[in-house]
């Protein structure tokens, strides 16, 4: 895997926490996907198609689960991140229904302005006023959910052409499979993905490469070491923040494109799925430890699992949130044996 | 300034509301020196160092730096930096989530990007440099303490650091780590950087240091050169001797040949790093565990009632062998502990003075079985008369009262339960000499009433009028035993200094007395 070891890890060192955790997570998605696609064959899981599925469905939440990282790697949480993606999709539908001269282009405007004003109040509460994130988001997500059913109780769909012609847009890939009636079929990605591993790329880059990336881990590991090191600790906070509310705008708009309309009840329980996908993914709750590659591959496997539970016949609604609960267990474990060792 | 000179700082004062933490101070550093700076609890070492590094602001005094025309102005820890002041603080200050090369470079880079190859080859260089054995690459919490100091050392040269603060930085290292240390220091003491060398340990700063400046209670005491302060005169000027031969006012020194010592532990261990020791306690005997600040006196007593995790050795409780793991053990077989610290292990500020004394006697009794309201008030009442604790009311939340009327609080908590050997740790310390006085006397008549006591000061005075019998620390190991008529201070101070077992002691061996 290349994107390990580019910081030139000698050989025989020990790991870094951030690998170790990493590694797990693909190892872990990988088998689960591999048998499943043995196992279930004969119910399309070896079809590429199911495999882009599983990014059709997610790109939104994988954009905002990257968000949602940077500010658990930074030290802190938003919740206010399901109610934030409601909230733009009932104000970009109203704005793309409504409004004369709307575009794809203004409600993508439209939804990255309601992120990053999110982002700058939240941020600077948290960072300047040293209030607990937990607390200033959870204020964040009900006033998110208020201010959607302000503008619009109703369940609308979006009728623009501009914006629905982006949204019905397929990728078509050259690889694909034969369908019953033997004709092959090419296997297709929404635009949605596209924007999202674009920002997976540019995220990991980031987080590895960039002086801001490097001062999350910093502050995030340890606060005072941070502060002693040189680095301003607040404006990382903030921009951690500024951040996290930018991407939940950008993913509010590839949710958006995916399910086009709005609706105060959309993206329930994002935030949490947004948490566990980052948790699976190797990024610690403490903070100072994370990956975005895992986040993105932690999302995948949270659907996944959703997909496999289908597959196997349990079809009662609570399997994958149970699934999902053993999987999240192991893992917090994991995390607290890593940080228990390094007490001792 | 003089040839040769750092940085020189006069007449620096700081106050604190209520206290006055330094008094006037001077202190030089040269180039090319190690510079002991000792003192005792609250002599004001650490209020220097936040002074000059910017931490705290001073009140008075000014701070010259050779090669800057004008005093300094010194506002934050950056700027101390900025100007070659560096610290290494005990809990070090470097991010264990990250490497050791980003813990060399972070925060002193003005581009956005990070140069992985650049950073690791300079850090690779500078490691090798100075022989500090780590690896650039690997993350600093896979690092030994040892390894995270010299890092931190690293970074500081790697800045141009003139004058380097090193704040207690051997208490968690072990003997070659060390020396691996000292040989570090020796090296940048050869490139003429200035070293400023805080610690507990006396050997360590006679192996090293070239200088030492002693502060008590705010005050500066003196410069001296190492070689014009033997250790005893080091430690006389560090506690102070205006009150000697304040002794014949304790205890007699009596035989308990017959009696069962209360307590009796041998080549007892504890995780915090003590030497194993023997001890025994008499009923009706007031023993002390006496040293210097960080010599293990309160270790001593944690292992007794397992407050810190035993590692080793023999407990006998009025004769029975015993496995004392956790303190509500000790609790059970008549022990009693008032700990150091009373704000973090003792009070519960929020709480009434009644709940607080009723506390241990609670936990004794189980949860599920609470004392009524009048019960609890009873046994409250009793013990604010008898120590008249001064408190509006028993409903009162123990944290509005004054230091000293908590420090009964917690007292009473303890008698409450009848221990047949009570600890008492720094129970004086932060209160008025009145409530001092009184404390003492009810520790000899509780004595005179047959318990076992054992009692921790910082004024070796108190300790000599109260005990019967010292227990001399030095480095986390005892050193020697001082009783009856051989109790003074100079005998205290020498035992300290020189770790020679009186002919009445029961020392362990111990040869390390330079």
């Amino acid at each position: 895997m290349s994107f390990i070891g580019k910081d030139g890890r000698a050989r025989g060192e020990p790991m870094s926490d951030t690998t170790f955790l990493l590694i797990i997570t693909v190892v872990i998605f990988l088998a689960m996907y591999v048998s499943a696609a043995i196992l279930f064959s004969g119910k399309g899981f070896a079809k590429p198609q199911m495999f882009f599925n599983l990014l059709n469905e997610n790109a939104a939440l994988i954009i905002i689960s990257c968000g949602l990282s940077i500010v658990m790697i930074a030290g802190g949480i938003d919740i206010s991140v399901g109610g934030m993606t409601a909230l733009i999709s009932v104000a970009c539908v109203v704005h793309l229904n409504d409004m004369e001269g709307s575009g794809f282009l203004t409600s993508l405007l439209l939804a990255l302005g309601i992120g990053l004003a999110f982002g700058l109040l939240q941020g600077y509460l948290v960072a300047y006023l040293d209030i607990q994130p937990f607390i200033v988001t959870l204020a964040g997500m009900f006033f998110a959910r208020g201010q959607a059913a302000m503008i619009e109780t109703q369940t609308r769909t979006v009728a623009n052409e501009s914006f629905s012609a982006l949204a019905q847009a397929r990728i078509r890939l050259p690889i694909g499979s034969m369908n019953n009636n033997g004709v092959f079929v090419q296997a297709y990605m929404e635009l949605g993905v596209i924007i999202a591993l674009v920002t997976v790329a540019a995220l990991f880059v980031t987080l590895r490469w960039t002086t801001f990336g490097r001062s999350l881990y910093a502050v995030g590991g340890n606060k005072q070491s941070a502060l002693m090191l040189g680095i301003n600790v607040k404006r990382t906070k903030f921009l951690s923040h500024v951040l996290c509310g930018l991407l939940t705008g950008l993913g509010g708009f590839v949710f958006l494109l995916h399910v086009r309309s709005g609706a105060v009840t959309h993206a329930a329980g994002y935030e949490m799925d947004a948490i566990a996908a980052s948790i699976i993914g190797g990024t610690m709750l403490t903070g100072g430890v994370g990956n975005i590659f895992g986040t993105f591959i932690g999302v995948l496997t949270k659907g996944a699992i959703g997909n496999i539970v289908r597959a196997m016949g349990l079809v009662g609604s609570w399997w994958p949130g149970i699934t999902l609960a053993a999987m999240l267990c192991f893992f917090l474990i994991l995390q607290s044996v890593i940080t228990s060792r390094k007490r001792a | 300034m003089g040839a040769g000179i750092l940085l020189t700082m006069r007449g620096v004062s700081k106050s604190f509301p209520g206290v006055r933490a330094l008094k006037g101070v001077d202190f030089t550093l040269r180039e090319g020196e190690i510079h002991a700076l000792m003192g005792e609890n609250g002599a004001g070492k650490s209020t220097l160092i936040k002074v000059l590094t910017g931490v705290y602001s001073k009140d008075a005094g000014e701070i010259r730096l050779a090669g800057h025309p004008r005093a300094l102005n010194v506002r934050s820890p950056r700027e101390a930096q900025d100007l070659g002041i560096s610290t290494v603080y005990q809990e070090i200050g470097l991010c264990p989530n990250l490497t050791v090369a980003e813990n060399m470079f972070m925060g002193r880079s003005k581009s956005p990007f990070l140069n992985w190859r650049e950073i690791n080859g300079k850090t690779a260089r500078i490691l090798g440099e100075l022989g500090i054995p780590a690896k650039p690459e690997r993350q600093l919490a896979n690092c030994s303490l040892a390894v995270r100091q010299m890092v931190a050392i690293a970074r500081a040269v790697d800045m141009n650091c003139r004058a380097l603060i090193l704040d207690e930085p051997t208490s968690s290292l072990d003997e070659s780590e060390v020396e691996g240390l000292f040989a570090l220091m020796g090296d940048l003491r050869a490139r003429g950087v200035g070293i400023v060398f805080v610690t507990h340990f006396l050997d360590q700063v006679y192996r090293v240091c070239d200088r030492i400046t002693v502060l008590r209670n705010g005050d500066l005491v003196g410069e001296y050169p190492l070689a014009e302060l033997p250790r005893l005169a080091l430690i006389e000027k560090m506690m102070g001797k205006e009150l000697q031969e304040l002794s014949g006012v304790h205890a007699e020194a009596r035989d308990y040949g017959g009696l069962t010592p209360v307590v009796e532990v041998e080549g007892l261990r504890s995780d915090q790093g003590i030497a194993p020791f023997d001890f025994r306690n008499y009923p009706g005997e007031v023993t002390g565990f006496t040293g210097l600040l960080g010599s293990g006196r309160s270790e001593c007593v944690r292992a007794i009632f397992g407050a810190d995790k035993v590692t080793g050795g023999r407990v006998r409780v009025k004769g029975k062998a015993a496995r004392i793991t956790k303190p509500l053990e000790a609790m059970r077989l008549g022990m009693a502990y008032l700990p150091e610290d009373r704000a973090r292990d003792g009070i519960v500020s929020d709480l009434s003075v009644r709940d607080n004394i009723i506390l241990a006697l609670q936990v004794m009794k189980g949860f599920f079985r609470p004392f009524t309201r009048k019960k609890a008030t009873e046994l409250a009442e009793g013990f604010i008369g008898l120590l008249s604790v001064k408190a509006a009311s028993l409903d009162t939340p123990v944290g509005t009262l004054s230091g000293g009327n908590q420090q009964k609080v917690i007292l009473a908590r303890w008698l409450l339960t009848k221990p047949d050997y009570l600890i008492l740790d720094e129970p004086t310390r932060g209160i008025d000499v009145g409530t001092k006085t009184e404390i003492q006397k009810l520790i000899v008549r509780l004595a005179a009433e047959g318990m076992g006591v054992t009692f921790i000061s910082s004024e070796i005075e108190e300790m000599l009028r109260t005990c019967s019998r010292l227990i001399v620390l030095r480095d986390r190991k005892v050193v020697g035993t001082v009783s009856g008529s051989e109790l003074t201070q100079d005998n205290v101070m020498r035992t300290i200094a020189e770790g020679s077992a009186s002919p009445a002691g029961a020392a362990p061996p111990d040869g390390s007395a330079a």
